[in-house]
């Protein structure tokens, strides 16, 4: 087992070391708009995480991410929409005045306070997931059903944020690139370069709060969740409690990343909640590697990275090359490239195109060139 | 002055959709005791485990734990307060190594933030290291439980059912797959548990049940058929037509 562990170690600090050089490179390297391309990219690879977490660790395939991710936008977004309102008139922000709007909702007033919308980016989003997640597990809601109740949600919040035009200007969504923040605005490189490196930054801690969530028991009893419920039940443990508190935190996360991400693409819309990016964000763990962590980071990043490059090449394309990646890895690589790498995948390719030979002992003793035992 | 039952099963049915699988069943247990079940497949031996573990609500009847009804409680209730089930097929958790497994199971307190803030105590771990001692699997403490054996499986399983410390341990049909001499160690690692535990063996295996020598009860059709040592029911007629007979021939 010592030798697995090592090798994963070596596997994942090779990864690491590339990322963390990527990161650091990147803000004098790529130009600001590729820049903010992959600050953008690492924020959603923290919902990856958070999905890794409740999909790839306990098997609960959610299907409905895009909700925590919007709300978290959205409360980016009107804390910022809030900073910048003064000089529209009853101080409130613009777009209230096309639909007659004269006094500022309820909802929104605790928006102006800047700790207020810090902590409403990962609470409501995780108390919200949490009410959902316990009212789903307490009926022992899983498998397809909970993936479809998860997508029905998804479908009544997108519903809903689209319709109001006078609270949160429905399908038209809420802009951030022009409003101020200390003082620039949202949308300049400076800030921009700042919220690449806060991205960056939260990718990195979310990684280490999701290896101390799963690294021991607690994470034992969600891959007891996943593969053997009714066990972990036998054996004194209430599933509904652990699977509520992973679903409130994978929703927290969203919520994080969903304001990361607002403030780098300059809007938050009901867009956000639609049914193909939830989906998209399962693509991610999937191919990166379920129940591995840096899978989920890697799917996240280079999936989209790809998806940019080649939509810029060749538009349209991409759907089928997203399709395509997909069965290919739910085929041939069901644990995801990362699990693949981990489990002698390269090598094992090897062996099929003939390029290593098998070795015809036990693997720890080793091989001459003669095919003889040293 | 008669001592109080441990386990006491009164007047269970269990009726799916007008199917009788349990009928009036009756039964005692008192600490310490090993009690063997036998009836042919049907009888509801499984059905009567998930009575008492809360799996399956019975239409009528009571069942009392150390004083207390069952009924209407969470399995994982059942389980905290000293029920602990070993299923037909090995059920563990594959992809956790076999420390990994018993940790899960002599964990206390069995609370998501206790598992997150606490590391085993010494305690604990001594507690591990013994229970991979009774069934022989210290060699195999970093090895992923489902790369063992089908018998080893059955082994880390009961030793997780020990680990969870219960008073009455159920066990259904230990000895499936298992080979003669795994059989015979799986009885004596049963025998040496009672006692200390009280302990419900499940099993088809006329032998394995004969080398248990205790008490058995035949189930058929949902009832206690009778109850009594393993050479009285094997020379009851009642028994010989429903079960032995059938056996017997096979042999």
């Amino acid at each position: 087992m010592s030798i697995f562990s090592t090798k994963k170690s070596w596997i994942n600090l090779t990864i690491w070391v590339l990322l963390i050089a990527l990161i650091i490179a990147a803000p004098s390297v790529l130009p600001v708009f590729r820049l903010n391309l992959l600050g953008r990219y690492l924020s959603l690879a923290i919902v990856a995480l958070g999905v890794d977490l409740i999909w790839g660790f306990t098997g609960m395939l959610s299907l409905g991410q895009g909700i925590f991710f919007a709300l978290g936008g959205y409360c980016a977004a009107m804390f910022l929409q809030l900073n910048s309102a003064g000089e529209f008139p009853n101080g409130i922000p613009e777009f209230f005045g096309l639909y007659g709007v004269e006094k500022l909702p309820f909802f929104w007033e605790p928006f102006k306070s800047s700790i207020f919308t810090l902590i409403s980016i990962w609470l409501i989003p995780a108390i919200i997931a949490g009410l959902l997640g316990y009212l789903v597990f307490r009926n022992r809601i899983k498998g397809v059903y909970f993936s479809i109740l998860t997508q029905a949600a998804l479908l009544v919040f997108f519903n809903f944020f689209n319709g109001q035009q006078k609270l949160i200007n429905g399908t038209n969504g809420l802009k951030t690139d022009v409003t101020q923040l200390f003082g620039q605005m949202v949308g300049s490189e400076i800030m921009q370069r700042w919220f690449f490196w806060v991205s960056a930054v939260l990718v990195i801690l979310t990684w280490f709060f999701a290896r101390w969530i799963v690294r021991d028991r607690f994470g034992n009893i969600l891959i007891g969740i996943r593969d053997d419920e009714a066990r972990v039940r036998f054996t004194g443990y209430n599933p509904v409690i652990f699977k509520t508190i992973i679903f409130s935190i994978a929703g927290g996360l969203a919520g994080i990343s969903g304001a990361l991400y607002t403030v780098q693409s300059g809007i938050v819309s009901p867009q956000f909640m639609t049914v193909p990016f939830s989906i998209e964000m399962v693509v991610w763990v999937a191919v990166g590697g379920r129940g591995t962590l840096l899978g989920a980071i890697l799917g996240a990043v280079l999936i989209n990275y790809a998806k940019s490059l080649v939509s810029e090449a060749l538009p349209a394309s991409w759907m089928f090359i997203q399709g395509g990646l997909f069965i290919l890895v739910v085929t041939a690589l069901p644990e995801g490239v990362l699990g693949w790498i981990r489990k002698d995948g390269p090598k094992k390719l090897l062996f099929l195109l003939g390029i290593n030979k098998k070795l015809e002992t036990y693997p720890s003793l080793e091989v001459n060139e003669q095919g003889e035992v040293k | 002055m008669m001592t109080t039952p441990l386990l006491e099963l009164k007047q269970i049915s269990v009726s799916f959709e007008g199917f009788l699988a349990l009928n009036d069943l009756n039964l005692v247990l008192n600490q310490g005791d090993l009690r063997a079940v036998i009836g042919p497949n049907g009888a509801g031996k499984t059905t009567f485990l998930d009575v008492i573990t809360g799996k399956v609500a019975p239409t009528k009847g009571d069942v009392i734990f150390k004083e207390k009804s069952l009924i209407g409680q969470k399995e994982f209730r059942i389980a905290r307060k000293g029920i602990g089930r070993k299923f037909q097929s090995p059920r563990i958790f594959e992809n956790l190594t076999v420390q990994e497994n018993l940790a899960l199971a002599v964990s206390r307190p069995k609370t998501p933030l206790s598992l997150l803030m606490n590391s085993l105590k010494v305690k604990n771990l001594d507690e591990i290291q013994r229970l991979m001692s009774i069934v022989n699997l210290q060699s195999k403490a970093n090895i992923r439980a489902g790369a063992l054996s089908h018998g080893q499986k059955q082994w880390l399983e009961i030793a997780m059912l020990v680990g969870q410390d219960p008073d009455l341990l159920l066990v259904d049909e230990p000895v499936a797959g298992l080979t003669d001499e795994e059989t015979d160690l799986t009885a004596d690692l049963l025998k040496s548990l009672a006692g200390d535990h009280t302990v419900l063996v499940i099993d088809h295996d006329m032998e394995f049940i004969r080398r248990l020598d205790c008490p058995v009860s035949v189930l058929h059709q949902g009832h206690v058929l009778k109850e009594g040592s393993m050479s009285d029911i094997q020379k009851d007629p009642l028994v010989i037509e429903v079960y032995l007979g059938k056996s017997e021939e096979e042999e």
